[in-house]
């Protein structure tokens, strides 16, 4: 079985190759195969010991269907074999172990897994890691860090923001985003371009005042 | 230095901004860790013929598949009433209801397996609705009653009379992390479970149950919820029961996480309320007599059903008195998940139903509902006993109306309303104001208690843990300022550490807006022993150094991060220096402290008693403007303002209010729940489920709070503030049923909870067919819904 994989593996590689990265023929021929290899990770700095997808199998033993995919994120070049069907979300947490951004609803409804792609605010549980070859992804630990806060994160803090905390890596990417996006000044045009984050504990007004307050001083 | 009283941020603020907050599916995965699911019911109600997973064992990555045959305890639990099953046995009370327990190495595996099990189930006739079981007279638990006077009679006699019945629906919990367990286990069967949970003792009683362990065995550790609202009390347990059993039987980590989907479909919610009132008034619009019958949809089973029929039928004077009250209620079976606690806890449905019958008064007198209000307001010297026997102390009621009466421009726009109502052939707009009373103290007086461990350590930094549970409502930053106030230290100094059952034994849920009372109490106190001992060594000290005072501990002072003694304040120890000096005379730097709540007690066998220890209290203006033909609602201003006593933090308490106010304002607007005929919730994600999102905010929202520094029963003087504002939100319902009144010209309308856009255009449409309904004279009450 190992055998078959490891020539099922090269010989989708080199489909894909030919045809510049994913064909719908490969993606659809590789569905319903098992599971998805990481490469080794250059470093490793940031990786769980093994994701919840490889640990039945051997990892020395590529699985078959993973597709190799290079993704930056936060600056740092990231380059593994994953399954086609991952999502960008489900391989920042699962696969690189990088868990600010937060699953809420997985369907694209609630804006929890809001990250930047190559600068524009994407959901990342619903685009395919595959899809991002080569791409800048920024998540939450990008943006700032706690010795090295952005703009955005120290006023989250000062207009105390968040309650719970889950959505509020979403809501500061999305705010980022804002930030380089054509938005206009006043509160209406906040609360439309925010309008795709939501916020259960109902700290909306806190967040708009701290959005204010960085557009405020820019 | 006193940091009590003070904006604080969140004692978790950088690790949210930053993504460092550890929720439990960001925590590492062990090597040999299980991902652990399960496949429930498929019928609302059903004999279970077979269950087989032999195929799903066969699937490569799949490691066990468990029924309740494999529980090694009692299968049967509940926080009241002992009739849940963690796994179904013959029987199934709701779609989802667990049947096999998976576990496997892979999502994918687990996804493979959960299709592979096989289930023949024959399908039963559900009770999906209350009438349903009203008409099976199918109830969980006994009927509860509350009466004072002789409302029989004085519905006979009185002039002016209304019956009819508010529907209240419920309200999905909506916790953007949901629910989710990882289990590891340890030697000799003993198990650490974390567990995204507001009640983690009760996840500890229930698994030793299940599992036939003893509680001992059982650590149940939470960090915290990403969001709870009630949904984590005892809803929490299946997820970690199931975690439990696989880590127990398999001795290897296992994890549960509910994905979003699940989550709303498989738990319990708010309880939906049919209630059927009779209400006598006179000519002012005061009631003279309230006789209700209370229908609480409690699902499948009891859960918290108790608990939360008895908060609404406390809670159905609201801030009124009511002279003749006879309240009864029950608590229907059906076959939906068992409904739970949510944020109001009952409360928020027994408010509705007054708050409604108010509406309704004032629109059959033709008045203006604000004098309705004030002409049934809880007084402050008299007319200050609730329908229970409890006297209000400091009723800041009458104070806050007139208050926020002024600061919200109520009279005059009352004016506007009118004039744009008149001219508009478009729009129409509402104005109400709505009060919130709510009893603080779980009403089981049993619960009012706490214990709370603090450590001191020899740099002279602190760790303390209580029961209490954070979910972002900030009761460790709370809990964090008592303590540093208490010896007088910067907060940086303390940190409130990871909730465990292993350090604070049979604690209560951090629910009924008590933790910060009860935890922090029971916390002070731990500090106040302390400091007893510290004073001792300090008073020695002082002795030895300052000729002839003597050693006096009750004249220490802990001050702005020293000790000295209050006749010599030029001679100061530095913190540190005597938390050394304590250690080198070998006295104790840790303590445990308890609290137990005094002078609260409730008898349900008389329906008396005094319940809280006191109220909250908080008065909300909301005007709408609706289209008149789409129905369409927009909330254009709200003005709150709060009595919450002294506060301890009033940025996280203004959080609370307003994050409060915007889930109330949910639950009676767009948060509607849609089932099938078959009893499966359609409305399962945030496309269907409309919770408040950034545009639903009204564009002006005005939040305020009283001075009041008379609630010397509480810690420092704070009032609790979790769930009262929730209440509030009840303020834009009445707007919109105020706006009807103007559509139906001298009807009195129907509106039921939630006022959905198609509900208002369906009462809009209704009213624009229908005559005068209302009988303004006789004997025969009028009928409104």
């Amino acid at each position: 079985m190992a055998e078959k994989n490891r020539e099922d593996s090269s010989d989708m590689q080199r489909r894909a190759d030919k045809a510049g990265g994913v064909t719908r023929r490969s993606f659809l021929r590789h569905l319903g195969a098992a599971g998805i290899a990481a490469a080794a990770l250059p470093g490793g700095a940031n990786s769980k010991d093994m994701t919840s997808e490889e640990k039945t199998l051997d990892t020395v033993v590529p699985i078959a269907g993973a597709m190799p995919v290079t993704l930056v994120i936060n600056k740092k070049k990231h380059a593994l074999k994953v399954d086609p069907r991952t999502t960008l979300l489900d391989c920042i947490r699962e696969n690189l172990a990088i868990t600010g951004t937060k699953k809420g609803c997985d369907h694209g409804q609630c804006g929890a897994c809001t990250v930047h792609v190559n600068g524009r605010r994407v959901n990342s549980c619903l685009t395919l890691a595959v899809m991002h070859d080569g791409d800048e992804i920024t998540t939450i630990e990008g943006l700032g860090q706690p010795d090295n806060l952005h703009p955005l994160q120290s006023a989250f803090i000062d207009c105390d923001a968040y309650q719970c905390g889950y959505c509020t890596s979403g809501q500061l990417m999305s705010a980022a985003a804002l930030l380089n996006e054509p938005c206009g000044h006043s509160v209406d045009d906040i609360r439309e371009a925010m309008s795709g984050n939501i916020c259960r504990c109902g700290a909306y007004p806190n967040i708009i005042a701290a959005i204010q307050q960085v557009r405020a001083k820019a | 230095m006193s940091v009590v009283g003070k904006d604080m941020p969140h004692d978790s603020a950088v690790g949210h901004v930053s993504g460092e907050s550890i929720y439990i599916d960001d925590m590492p995965s062990a090597k040999n860790e299980l991902l652990v699911d399960f496949v429930g019911s498929p019928v609302a109600c059903g004999h279970i013929k077979s269950v087989d997973y032999s195929e799903a064992l066969k699937i490569k990555g799949v490691v066990a598949c468990y029924t309740y045959k494999d529980l090694p305890g009692i299968n049967k639990f509940g926080p009241i009433i002992q009739d849940e099953v963690l796994l179904c046995e013959d029987h199934s009370s709701f779609i989802g209801e667990p049947i096999v327990v998976i576990a496997a190495e892979t999502r994918k595996a687990l996804a493979k397996a959960k299709k592979a099990v096989k289930l023949v189930v024959e399908e039963l006739e559900p009770a999906l609705s209350i009438d349903a079981a009203i008409k099976k007279q199918d109830f969980l638990d006994k009927t509860y009653r509350i009466a004072r006077g002789d409302a029989e009679r004085v519905l006979k006699e009185a002039k002016h009379k209304l019956e009819g019945t508010c529907i209240i629906g419920g309200q999905e919990h909506f916790y953007l992390e949901s629910q989710a367990a990882l289990v590891v286990p340890g030697e000799y069967d003993q198990l650490v479970v974390h567990s995204s949970t507001q009640h983690p003792s009760e996840i500890q009683q229930v698994l030793a149950k299940v599992l036939g362990l003893q509680q001992n065995q059982v650590v149940v550790v939470t960090k915290r919820m990403g969001g709870g609202f009630g949904g984590k009390e005892s809803q929490a347990t299946h997820p970690a029961g199931m975690a439990a059993l696989v880590a127990l039987k398999t001795k290897r980590p296992a994890r549960i996480i509910y994905t979003k989907d699940d989550d709303m479909k498989f738990t319990g919610k708010r309880h939906p309320f049919q209630n059927n009132f009779q209400v006598a008034f006179d000519d002012n619009g005061r009631i003279l007599a309230l006789k209700a019958h209370l229908y609480a949809d409690g699902g499948a089973a009891a859960d918290l059903s108790t608990a939360v029929l008895g908060r609404a039928i406390t809670h159905i004077d609201n801030a009124y008195y009511i002279e003749h009250a006879d309240v009864v209620g029950q608590i229907c079976k059906t076959n939906y998940p068992p409904t739970t606690a949510f944020r109001g806890f009952g409360g928020p449905q027994g408010v509705a139903t007054i708050e409604s019958i108010v509406q309704d008064i004032a629109a059959y007198l033709k008045k203006d509902p604000l004098d309705v209000r004030l002409a049934n307001l809880y007084g402050t010297t008299e007319r200050n006993t609730t329908h229970y026997g409890q006297l209000l102390k400091h009723n800041t009621l009458p104070q806050l109306f007139e208050e926020v009466v002024g600061s919200s421009d109520y009279r005059n726009r009352r004016k506007l309303v009118d004039k744009f109502n008149s001219e508009s052939r478009t729009h129409l707009k509402g104005l109400a104001l709505t009060p919130v009373k709510f009893g603080i103290s779980f009403t089981n007086t049993m619960l009012n208690q706490a214990n709370a461990l603090v450590n001191i350590y020899l740099d002279g930094t602190i760790q303390v843990s209580t029961g209490a549970t954070e979910m972002g409502q900030g009761v460790n930053t709370n809990i964090k300022m008592l303590v540093a106030d208490e010896f007088s230290i910067d907060p940086k100094c303390v940190i409130v550490m990871t909730t465990s059952t292993e350090k604070n034994n049979n604690t209560s849920a951090t629910a009924a807006s008590s933790a910060t009372d009860l935890n922090g109490s029971a916390a002070v106190n731990a500090c106040q022993k302390i400091k007893r001992s510290m004073a001792e060594v300090a008073a020695r000290h002082f002795d030895r150094v300052e000729t002839g005072i003597g050693a006096f501990p009750d004249r220490i002072v802990f001050a702005d991060g020293h000790i000295y003694d209050e006749r010599r304040p030029h001679n100061k120890l530095k913190w540190q220096e005597l938390v050394a000096m304590s250690y080198r005379e070998r006295v104790s730097l840790g303590e445990r402290g308890y609290y137990a709540t005094q002078g609260i007690g409730f008898d349900w066998s008389k329906g008396q008693g005094s319940p809280f220890l006191y109220f909250t209290c908080g008065c909300c203006v909301a005007e709408v403007v609706i289209d008149r033909f789409t129905g369409q609602m927009k909330v254009e201003r709200v003005d709150i303002l709060m009595d919450i006593g002294k506060s301890i933090n009033p940025g996280i308490n203004r959080g609370q209010v307003v994050g409060g106010f915007v889930q109330g304002m949910g639950w009676v607007t767009n948060e509607e729940l849609k089932y099938s005929d078959k009893g499966a919730l359609l409305s399962y994600s945030p496309t269907t489920y409309k919770i408040p999102n950034i545009q639903d905010i009204p564009a002006a929202l005005h939040c305020n709070f009283i001075d009041n520094p008379n609630n010397t029963v509480n810690v420092r003087g704070s009032k609790a503030v979790g769930e009262p504002p929730l209440l509030l939100g009840l303020a834009v319902w009445a707007a919109v049923k105020d706006a009807l009144v103007y559509a139906g010209k001298g009807q009195v309308p129907k509106l039921n909870l939630p006022a959905t856009g198609e509900e208002i255009l369906m009462r809009l449409t209704e009213l624009k067919k229908t005559t005068l309904a209302v009988k303004s004279k006789g004997k025969e009450p009028a009928k409104i819904s």
